[in-house]
């Protein structure tokens, strides 16, 4: 299995001369299998530069897996060029929004509108298909399975475990640590602590023992309290899952979009001396536009 | 007579789809929204202090789009599992639909309705966890729920329902019994049918179907919540249509206890538990609200 990364910016696109080494682009990553099929982890402004370089390989198919409907994660998609070129496939695919009822097909009907964008769907050549997943259901693209977990965030945001050829690797798209709303002495405390506890194992379990894990760490510990609630992770979150679920590989990705690149290296290394490494733990690097690994 | 129609059941589910929530719970969950930062617990207690809400909160959870291994009736775990925010939206869609108009073409009072709700919730949920046996809060959903056929009733078949609150006051029949013959069905079979059509756990839609028969025996919340109810009534703690107060079947008082009736069973209770509940009921059901 091949990944790369195209877009690891959360929130917003941020180019500038301080982000030129780590990318200014939101999220999008790129899977190869084995045999070369293509998937796509979500659709954020990394999709635009990727998009350019299918068009060496027409015809494609693409599997694309939205993790969630924020702007970061799908602003990427009109820009998306084999839509516009006849013989290409998108299978789109994503949750559905349990406040509107529909479907994964809202993400590209919102951004479609005419006042918001030229191209109506259906002057799109290529064909496009949507595929709405329920938490915990499996699919296959090519000779991948990928499963869906439901994650914690303000809207139904689904992490992926991408499986093929006895690899494995796991995205987040964003996810916050679950936490108790209570206080010790609530009567619900007690309650919710066990609900939470429950939570956590059933996503572990999806995460288990991946090669790779790419997760949402946004913040900084300091950072946090001041964002709790709003669904992203820190980098020592992230550390510690990787830790618990055994991960070979974690890549902190979601880059808060004000952290110039070297802050971004200060931060991680002070939360990598938190978590010092020892043979046979995993190994934890901070996701980077453009590169690329094999595993 | 006593199955409805798929036609109905259907016309209801889609009715229901479009059913306003409490006054005082649609006020609250407009004013916690507007708060980027709202306490997580507070609008977790404003949820389960309103029939409709909750019931449609459970109604997305327990979709068959979720897959969930096992059913979830709490409000609490709908949270953990959805997320805080996505619970947040249903309930502020909801509450953006309108309140329930506190007049119906049937005559029938929803803030005594509502207190007759929470009241019974509560005791159901007091009675749960002093037996044990049953998840105390498994039981408050399910006595909160449990009358939610009426609430349907009053707002989508008002001039029926209104022949069968009249019947009931002046024959001095049981409401369900006269909801049959003007209705042709009653408030546990079309509570119970929604929380089905709904895929809610079973004992859930059980604690609903039986809650006026010796079947809620069976199981130790349906007989709680059998038991709550009627010590609501006793008490007078609101009133959602049905002044007779039944004795408990041997089946249900059972699980109380030898030779518990309702009178013991209200008095082991205490005062000052009785009385905490209804303060905190009349809190949410405004009765005093114009």
């Amino acid at each position: 299995m091949k990944i790369k990364f195209w877009g690891v910016r959360g929130s917003i696109p941020s180019p500038r001369a301080g982000t030129v080494r780590y990318g200014g682009n939101t999220t999008c990553i790129e899977i190869r299998t084995d045999n070369n099929e293509l998937i796509i982890l979500d659709g954020g402004t990394g999709i635009f530069p990727l998009s350019q370089t299918l068009l060496k390989e027409l015809p494609v198919t693409a599997n694309i897996f939205i993790t969630h409907s924020h702007w970061d994660h799908i602003h990427g998609l009109p820009f998306f060029i084999p839509n516009f070129i006849p013989g290409n496939k998108m299978i789109l695919h994503g949750a559905l929004d349990p406040v509107s009822g529909r479907g994964v097909e809202q993400v590209m009907d919102v951004q479609l509108q005419y006042s918001y964008f030229p191209v109506r769907e259906a002057e799109m050549k290529a064909s496009i298909e949507y595929v709405s997943l329920s938490p915990g259901e499996t699919v296959q693209a090519g000779s991948a399975t990928i499963t869906a977990t439901l994650l914690n965030h303000p809207v139904v945001n689904f992490g992926y475990r991408v499986e093929c050829n006895g690899k494995s690797l796991f995205f987040t798209g964003d996810h916050e640590p679950y936490s108790n709303i209570y206080s010790p002495g609530d009567e619900s405390y007690e309650e919710y602590r066990g609900l939470v506890e429950a939570q956590e194992r059933m996503v572990f379990d999806a995460m288990h023992g991946v090669d790779v894990l790419i997760a949402d760490s946004s913040y900084t510990i300091d950072e946090y309290p001041a964002k709790k609630g709003w669904g992203h992770g820190t980098f020592d979150s992230c550390m510690q899952m990787a830790d618990a679920i055994g991960a070979k590989i974690l890549y902190c990705t979601h880059h808060e979009p004000t952290r110039d690149d070297d802050a971004l290296e200060r931060e991680f290394a002070k939360a990598l001396e938190r978590h010092p490494r020892r043979e046979g733990m995993t190994d934890f690097r901070l996701a980077r536009e453009g590169i690329e690994i094999e595993f | 007579m006593n199955n409805l129609s798929e036609e109905l059941n259907k016309k209801l589910g889609e009715a229901v789809e479009r059913m306003p929530a409490f006054p005082k719970s649609v006020q609250k969950i407009l004013e916690l929204t507007r708060d980027l930062n709202c306490s997580p617990k507070v609008l977790v207690q404003v949820i389960e202090n309103d029939p409709v809400i909750t019931m449609k909160i459970l109604r997305v959870l327990n979709s068959a789009y979720y897959r969930l291994p096992s059913k979830i009736t709490s409000i609490n775990h709908s949270v953990v599992f959805l997320g805080l925010n996505t619970v947040k939206n249903i309930a502020l869609s909801i509450a953006a639909i309108g309140i329930l108009p506190k007049k119906n073409a049937a005559g029938f009072d929803v803030s005594q309705y509502l207190l007759h709700s929470l009241s019974t919730a509560a005791i159901a949920k007091h009675l749960g966890s002093k037996i044990g046996g049953a998840d105390p809060m498994d039981c408050y959903v399910a006595g909160l729920l449990h009358d939610f056929g009426k609430i349907v009733f009053a707002q989508f078949m008002p001039e029926q329902f209104k022949v069968a609150l009249e019947t009931s006051m002046k024959d001095d029949i049981s409401l369900f019994t006269a909801e049959q013959a003007a209705i042709g069905t009653d408030h546990t079979v079309v509570g119970s049918m929604l929380a089905e059509k709904w895929q809610f756990p079973e004992p859930l839609i059980n604690s609903i179907r039986n809650h006026h028969s010796e079947k809620a025996g069976a199981t130790v919340m349906g007989s709680c919540v059998y038991a709550a109810n009627q010590i609501s009534k006793k008490m007078g703690y609101g009133f959602a249509g049905d002044a007779r107060v039944e004795s408990l079947p041997p089946a249900v008082s059972k699980h109380f206890g030898i030779n518990i009736n309702l009178d013991v069973l209200i008095d082991s209770i205490g005062d000052d538990e009785l009385s905490k509940i209804l303060e905190h009921a009349k809190q949410f059901a405004q009765v005093d609200a114009s």
